[in-house]
């Protein structure tokens, strides 16, 4: 399967709507009658209804705009995506931020550096909040897109940012099968003139952390295994360091839904997941701490329900209305794709929670 | 259509001790869990071997198992191939070593 050169919304297909996402998700008749609900599950270990522990993590989707059409991508990002942040929205998330104690902002997309105000908003968050660590999820090549993203890696290092990317193999063959073609090359310099301002060198504070998220209809091994693996392959064959890796699940939504479907791995991968269920990854479940604000300012549990369209239930389910106390004690919203975020050591946006 | 293999059995392994014989399956799986785990050799590297007996006894369930954790734990498609000509070189090598048997036979036969 070679990779779309559309999302599955340009596209116009079914599974670029999240209503149907969801109708796929229940079909009982799919899997042969073997999922149990993820909410029985959750009842089992009287987690139900899942309540969040302590708003600690913001995360905001400034927009599903990417240079990248990846194959297993949950935003169906691309090219032709047109739905960014306002700098009206950021403003109101930069004023949330200097409200109220946030330990992370987690900035992802699309390709977060595509929005216009990326750069902006950045510096508007480090005069509110000094401290606030800031991740922004780099796919690498944007740095490689276009000169006006090539001093991207010191303006990460001005900004004290911590850098998370993915790379889902060391080889480019199983890289470019899930990124593109020639992703891999680009995202190796990438990562190496990261390494050239700092990121990912011993000593100097500045973080470069990998994403590993299995090219394929498989569940990811070990985070540290792979960790050490990936360590050793790098550095002897492209000299690159970095600190960690975080080993994602893929989540069966929007275009990794769609080539479980295609590809005959749908209820085998479902099977898998449910089999691997670890109610101690249930228990520590990032949603319980994370907050998914979407591009036009809505609020959702986690980024996956945002793409999913389940908006938090609470009264206030806009940046514009934000309620702190409300959403604290809000019901997270959960559904069969949850069933990614509990299988083995568990998977969140930094890695294993088990 | 039956089969003798059907790759659903496979997830149905872990309950063999429900048949009888439950202390012995519950010390061969704590033994199994036991042995893949990292010592002197990575979980990486005992999987690659598992990939390669896999072949060497030819055991359906095994291979799909272990072709999925090779490809979880990162192993490359070259890794994984070359896993699988150690079994398959092995074998050759097993049946090869036998000829020398029957030589050392002919030569005591012949004239």
């Amino acid at each position: 399967m070679s990779n779309p050169v559309k999302s599955l919304k340009a596209q116009k297909s079914q599974l670029g709507e999240s209503a149907f996402q969801l109708k796929v998700l229940n079909d009982k008749e799919l899997l042969g009658g073997n999922v149990p609900l993820f909410r029985d599950k959750l009842e089992d270990i009287n987690l139900f209804p899942l309540k969040p522990t302590k708003l600690e993590i913001f995360q905001i989707n400034v927009g599903k705009m990417c240079n990248q059409v990846c194959k297993h991508c949950h935003v169906d990002a691309g090219p032709d995506r047109k739905e960014i942040m306002t700098r009206e929205t950021m403003q109101q998330c930069v004023d949330i931020i200097a409200k109220y104690k946030f330990t992370t902002l987690d900035l992802t997309g699309g390709a977060p550096e595509m929005n216009n105000n990326f750069r902006w908003f950045i510096e508007e968050i480090r005069k509110v909040d000094t401290d606030i660590k800031i991740i922004v999820r780099c796919n690498l090549t944007i740095i490689l897109a276009n000169p006006k993203y090539h001093d991207l890696p010191d303006f990460f290092k001005k900004n004290n940012i911590e850098v998370v990317s993915s790379l889902p193999a060391t080889s480019a063959s199983r890289t470019d099968s899930q990124r593109g073609d020639g992703v891999f090359e680009d995202s190796i310099k990438a990562l190496q003139m990261l390494n050239a301002v700092g990121y990912g060198m011993e000593g100097t504070g500045l973080n470069l952390n990998l994403v590993y998220n299995p090219a394929g209809a498989f569940l990811p091994a070990g985070q540290a295994g792979l960790e050490k693996e990936f360590k050793r392959v790098l550095k002897s064959k492209f000299n690159i360091e970095f600190n960690s890796l975080f080993a994602i699940t893929n989540i069966p939504i929007s275009r990794y839904l769609d080539y479980l479907l295609v590809s005959g791995n749908y209820a085998a991968y479902m099977e898998k997941l449910v089999a691997a269920y670890n109610p101690v990854a249930a228990s520590n479940v990032m949603c319980r701490n994370t907050l998914s604000i979407g591009w036009d300012g809505y609020l959702y549990d986690c980024d996956f329900n945002q793409m999913l369209e389940l908006k938090v239930a609470a009264k206030a389910k806009h940046i514009s209305e934000f309620d702190y106390d409300e959403l604290s004690n809000r019901s997270i919203i959960v559904n069969q794709h949850c069933y990614g975020c509990t299988a083995g050591a568990g998977s969140s946006c930094g890695g294993e929670v088990a | 259509m039956k089969t003798y293999y059907n790759p659903d059995d496979l997830s149905k392994f872990g309950k063999i001790g429900e048949f009888g014989g439950q202390d012995l399956a519950k010390k061969f799986f704590d033994y199994y869990g036991e042995t893949f785990k990292d010592g002197a050799l990575t979980e990486r590297e005992k999987s690659l071997i598992a990939l390669a007996v896999a072949h060497t006894m030819q055991c359906p369930y095994c291979i799909d198992a272990y072709t999925a954790d090779t490809l979880a734990k990162g192993c490359t498609e070259d890794e994984m191939m070359e896993a699988v000509h150690v079994s398959a070189a092995m074998a050759a090598g097993v049946k090869l070593v036998h000829s020398v048997q029957m030589i050392n036979k002919a030569k005591e036969l012949m004239m």
